[in-house]
């Protein structure tokens, strides 16, 4: 085998950039230009907003009455600096929450924007309704999902607060890599509360194509949550059952 | 107690040192974010003039928080050996510091241990870019693991072969594409997609195996939880470096899920586990700690201090556990942290001087993501300035993109071009290595070809049999397919 048929042996197992040559110690003038081009396509994905009214999401709005209430933070620019505002709710979307979501329910699931509303069009469109026919199937009472714009992950502790459901699944974009810009994370949390950090959730990553398909990710995350209930616990002390151990975010955090 | 100075007739009062610490930082959005930044240039000047007057003394006799962090790090300091600084002020340490004979002082002194984090914090601000270079470039901490990080002229590179969903093959095919490019000596270091013990230590098990069949003599790491990894030791997975991120408060480590006790027990494990696998380590440094200004505030546990000084404290928490490396992962938090490319920048010098003069093996991520106003020019910048700072280790991740954490890095391409630019080495061990291999000749990559590609895919198949018994050699894997993001 030469380094020719290394690299062959590359495309089937990783997309990671490697065996691409070197002049030099620099790159060929190709992969340098096609770094460039793929770090201004993340640069557009990060101040894209996130639309339920067309596009690929919808139609799942229509079937699943969807709507979309924002963080506290006014707008893109703001969001980026004052990540405390995107981790809590308007005034307004307090109020619209409470009026239309059931409170009390065994799962609540809220979609966010996060660092790619292009990673949510493309994932929950997918994602969405097998979640939730595997939660109608498991018995569990479901309640109305929504969207938040310029969200961040620790708006469960709101949610928590606001509806006091047992598990809160928060599905948002991560923010987006050179390879995709369409990357997802799952974030679970058992009766998320003011104060709850990342040590008191599960995390999910890499909802994408190349990483972890769609079935996979919901049986996992359907596990997870029967863990939670099982054991009234979630985060760092948490087992994923059958196929991996604790699951915390810790070295990963992707998500903002 | 509260802190004046005057700048140009207009006079300026600091509450306490936690004020003055904080308003004396070079701008960045953290800080702001936090609201304890100085609200104008001449109120940050101002600030750093009544901080240059401040005694050594006075820093250490008035802690900024009471914490767990806090009683190690003042349990842990040099008293007998502070009594030689303890009078001067920040302004005449910064002197000191700068002054020709400073680094055999503090070599031979063993001055490291009588700072304090708040002490380097402190200096740091009242110094300028250059100052932090000129400052940090001859302190140098030698450790040892499996090889020997920190010597003169060396520059390591830890490989980071990161794959979305912990694909062994992925991972070991990226780890061995570093090797061409001289890149592993500082680690073959995964941060994984999942936090699972099985998973943790499958990859474990194939970079032993990796190592184990090429020789090489470097060492391996899994950045899970401390907790998952120990669980992996546990069932059996060799652990060459047990990682953990470490934090400057003890209210931001519990958000991460440890304590210093558990620190401390997890590096035991691992010392007595070592103790099993005789001949295979040159040295008792088993930790790697990561670190990065903001990540206290991210966990609002920063009780107000600035995000420069809790840095230093969190170094001061690697520090208790000699650890083998500490890298600083400075662009990952995002911009309400660190803004820009000039904050990133002005940051990673910061902590590397700051690691330094504290007697750390001080590496730096050289890094920014997709929602910074940074790109891979800021990251060409800031390395050449680490290089010239003498920066022990650096990461190399394949053309600089992180497949997995979704972040840009340095390349093998940048650490082998700056060490060819700068005439910098990898540790001696695994100079010698490539040089046998063939990699190397006269401190130059050479073009493999051949014989060498087909030791390193034996190694390879060695590895994947190693991680995973049952899987066939040579076996394809159809659930993926060519093309796509490559």
């Amino acid at each position: 085998m030469d380094v020719t048929q290394l690299a062959r042996r590359v495309r089937a197992v990783t997309p990671a950039r490697i065996f691409v040559g070197r002049i030099g110690t620099s790159y060929g003038t190709a992969q340098l230009l096609a770094l460039r081009a793929d770090h201004a396509a993340a640069r557009d994905a990060v101040t894209a907003n996130l639309t339920l009214t067309s596009g690929p999401l919808a139609p799942l709005a229509e079937r699943y009455g969807l709507f979309a209430v924002d963080s506290a933070a006014d707008d893109r620019t703001q969001y980026l600096r004052r990540p405390d505002r995107g981790r809590r709710l308007s005034s307004i979307a307090r109020d619209t929450i409470t009026a239309r979501c059931p409170h009390d329910t065994d799962l609540q699931v809220v979609i966010g924007d996060g660092l790619s509303a292009a990673a949510i069009e493309a994932q929950v469109p997918g994602l969405l309704p097998l979640l939730l026919d595997a939660a109608d199937q498991a018995g569990w009472s479901i309640g109305q999902t929504f969207a938040v714009n310029h969200c961040r992950v620790g708006i469960m502790n709101d949610v928590g607060e606001i509806l006091h459901p047992k598990a809160v699944v928060l599905l948002i974009g991560e923010r987006p890599g050179l390879a995709t810009a369409q990357s997802m994370s799952a974030y679970l949390a058992w009766r998320p509360r003011a104060h709850h950090t990342d040590a008191d959730r599960n995390l999910l990553s890499n909802i994408h194509p190349r990483g972890i398909a769609h079935p996979d990710a919901v049986s996992r995350i359907i596990a997870l949550i029967r863990a939670m209930r099982a054991t009234g616990a979630s985060g760092i002390t948490l087992k994923e059952p059958d196929r991996r151990g604790p699951l915390d975010s810790d070295s990963v955090g992707t998500a903002p | 107690m509260a802190y004046r100075a005057t700048v140009r007739g207009e006079r300026f009062v600091f509450a306490d040192l936690r004020e003055v610490m904080a308003k004396a930082n070079e701008e960045k959005s953290g800080d702001q974010l936090a609201e304890i930044a100085a609200g104008s240039a001449r109120e940050r000047v101002a600030a750093k003039l009544a901080l240059a007057d401040v005694p050594l003394s006075e820093i250490v006799a008035n802690p900024l928080v009471d914490d767990a962090v806090t009683d190690l790090i003042l349990a842990s300091h040099d008293t007998v050996g502070f009594q030689a600084i303890a009078a001067c002020t920040i302004g005449e340490f910064r002197e000191m510091i700068l002054a020709p004979g400073f680094p055999e002082t503090w070599a031979a002194g063993g001055l490291a241990r009588a700072v304090t984090p708040e002490i380097a914090a402190a200096v740091a601000k009242i110094m300028s870019d250059r100052d932090l270079i000129t400052g940090a470039k001859p302190l140098r901490t030698a450790t040892r693991c499996r090889n020997t990080m920190g010597g003169p002229g060396v520059l390591g590179v830890r490989t980071q072969p990161n794959h979305p969903t912990d694909d062994v093959e992925g991972i070991l095919l990226s780890a061995v594409d570093g090797l061409l490019y001289g890149c592993g000596d500082a680690m073959i270091g995964v941060n994984p997609a999942a936090e699972s013990v099985t998973g943790t230590a499958a990859i474990l098990r194939g970079l032993a195996g990796l190592i184990d069949h090429l020789h090489l003599p470097t060492q391996t790491c899994v950045l899970a939880h401390l907790t998952t990894q120990l669980a992996a030791l546990d069932a059996g997975a060799p652990v060459d470096l047990l990682f953990q991120s470490v934090a400057g408060t003890e209210e931001a480590n519990r958000s991460f899920g440890i304590s210093l006790d558990l620190l401390a027990e997890g590096r035991e494990a691992v010392l007595a586990h070592h103790r099993t696998r005789a001949g295979q380590f040159v040295g008792e440094q088993v930790m790697y700690f990561e670190t990065g200004q903001g990540s206290a505030l991210s966990a609002d546990a920063h009780h107000s201090i600035d995000q420069l000084t809790v840095e230093a404290r969190a170094h001061g928490v690697a520090r208790a556990y000699d650890p083998f490396l500490v890298n600083s992962v400075v662009g990952f938090i995002g911009p309400e942290y660190l803004a820009d490319a000039r904050q990133i920048i002005r940051a990673g010098l910061e902590d590397h001087f700051v690691g330094k003069l504290l007697g750390l093996p001080m590496g730096i991520d050289v890094c920014y993501t997709n929602h910074v106003e940074a790109d891979q020019n800021t990251n060409d910048d800031l390395f050449i300035l680490l290089a010239a700072a003498g920066c022990t280790f650096v990461m190399g991740v394949p053309a600089s993109d992180d497949v997995m954490l979704g972040y840009q890095s340095t390349s093998y391409h940048d650490a082998a071009g700056i060490r060819e630019l700068f005439g910098l080495s990898p540790a001696p061990e695994f100079t010698t290595w490539l040089t046998e291999k063939g990699l190397l000749r006269d401190g130059r990559l050479t073009d493999p070809a051949g014989q060498l590609a087909a030791t390193l895919a034996g190694g390879l198949d060695a590895a994947l049999l190693q991680a995973t018994p049952s899987a066939a050699i040579g076996t394809h894997h159809p659930r993926r397919q060519p093309g796509g993001a490559m």
